[in-house]
């Protein structure tokens, strides 16, 4: 089961705790990977321990040209995207009174309009494929809102309404869409929170910890794969049982 | 029937899986030959890749009928 022999995947932020581990997932099962992030080092480093069917693909995703050369980019090393895993994300906290406009612009674009763009990319080769695979790594806090997060919210949030649309009009193509929400995991982006406001995360959290990025990458081969074929248009929430949706 | 008139109608035919007969000049894919909004994307997709030309957005949405596929791609050889 789970077998994603001769599939080829764009993973985004794959220079991330998550990203990198939803990589190594998908390429431990067969897949071909793509790597993509801004840190092409880093990239280069995890696509020479992968060995074989590893590529690299950087690409600034606040940079719109970047964004539109990154799936041709992508293609022409595999030969063709089955799988797009949209993970990259940031965060620009702050107070709604006081956020600036370019956090909340900066959050949107990365976060979300990269996204449609990689999707509409990508769509293309999977309708003439009649297969395809759209992952999007979105957040709890897209679902619950959070404080100090109101652009990040939207940005998750709106995912998950970009990608329950794109669903419903690709479905009869055999192209699932779907994210995954993931709660508090354990990453350099959770790392950034002291003690005390961890502490006070956990209390929320009925599993008592955080979780961790092969957690989340589970989740992602799953829907990667074929036995996922009639899940669509969902949220798989891998949160600790922190929100019950 | 030109033999670009031919070749689109052949596409028509496969891609919608309707009676070669329906397949007329005035044709509505949509109206006439049972096409979803997906369907006509991907008659797009399949002139393109025939007939080896690119079909800006601006330019698919004006190919309704199979009169408009052929007119456009004889003006675009
Ligand atoms: N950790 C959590 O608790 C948690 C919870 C819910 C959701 N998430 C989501 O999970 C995803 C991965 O997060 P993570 O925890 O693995 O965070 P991370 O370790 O900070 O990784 C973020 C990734 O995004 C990439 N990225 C950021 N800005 C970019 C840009 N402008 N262009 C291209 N790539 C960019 C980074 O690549 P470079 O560094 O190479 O630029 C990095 O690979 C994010 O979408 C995040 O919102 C995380």
């Amino acid at each position: 089961m789970f077998s994603l022999e001769g599939k080829n995947a764009l993973v985004t932020g794959a220079t991330g705790g998550i990203g990198e581990a939803i990589a190594r997932a998908l390429h431990a099962q067969g897949a071909t990977v793509s790597l993509s992030g801004t840190r092409a080092e880093k990239l280069e480093a995890l696509a020479s321990d992968l060995g074989e069917r590893a590529f690299v693909t950087p690409a600034n995703l606040s940079d719109r040209d970047a964004v539109d050369a990154l799936l041709p980019a992508a293609e022409e090393k595999m030969g063709s995207v089955d799988i797009l895993v949209n993970n990259a994300g940031i965060t620009r906290d702050n107070i709604f009174m006081r956020m600036k406009d370019e956090e909340w612009d900066q959050v949107l674009e990365v976060n979300l309009s990269s996204g449609f763009r990689l999707c509409r990319a990508a769509i293309k080769g999977m309708m003439k494929r009649r297969s395809g695979r759209i992952i999007g790594i979105t957040s709890v806090v897209g679902v619950t809102g959070n404080p100090g997060q109101a652009n990040y919210a939207a940005a998750k949030a709106g995912m998950i309404g970009m990608y329950k649309s794109v669903a419903r009009e690709v479905a009869s193509r055999n192209i699932t869409v779907n994210t995954i929400a993931p709660g508090f995991i354990e990453t350099a982006m959770t790392d950034a929170l002291n003690d005390k406001q961890k502490d006070s995360i956990l209390t929320s959290v009925p599993a008592g910890r955080l979780g961790t990025s092969h957690e989340i990458a589970s989740a992602a081969l799953y829907l990667a794969s074929d036995e996922a074929a009639y899940v669509t248009g969902q949220t798989i929430h891998v949160n600790g049982g922190m929100a019950m949706i | 029937m030109s033999d670009i008139a031919d070749r689109v109608k052949k596409i028509v035919v496969e891609h919608l899986g309707v009676d070669g007969e329906k397949v007329v000049e005035g044709a509505s894919f949509i109206d006439d030959l049972g096409a979803d909004s997906l369907d006509t994307v991907e008659l797009v997709m399949a002139f393109e890749e025939e007939f080896g030309v690119e079909i800006p957005d601006t330019a698919a949405e004006t190919i309704l009928t199979v009169g408009d596929a052929v007119k456009f791609l004889e003006a675009n050889k």
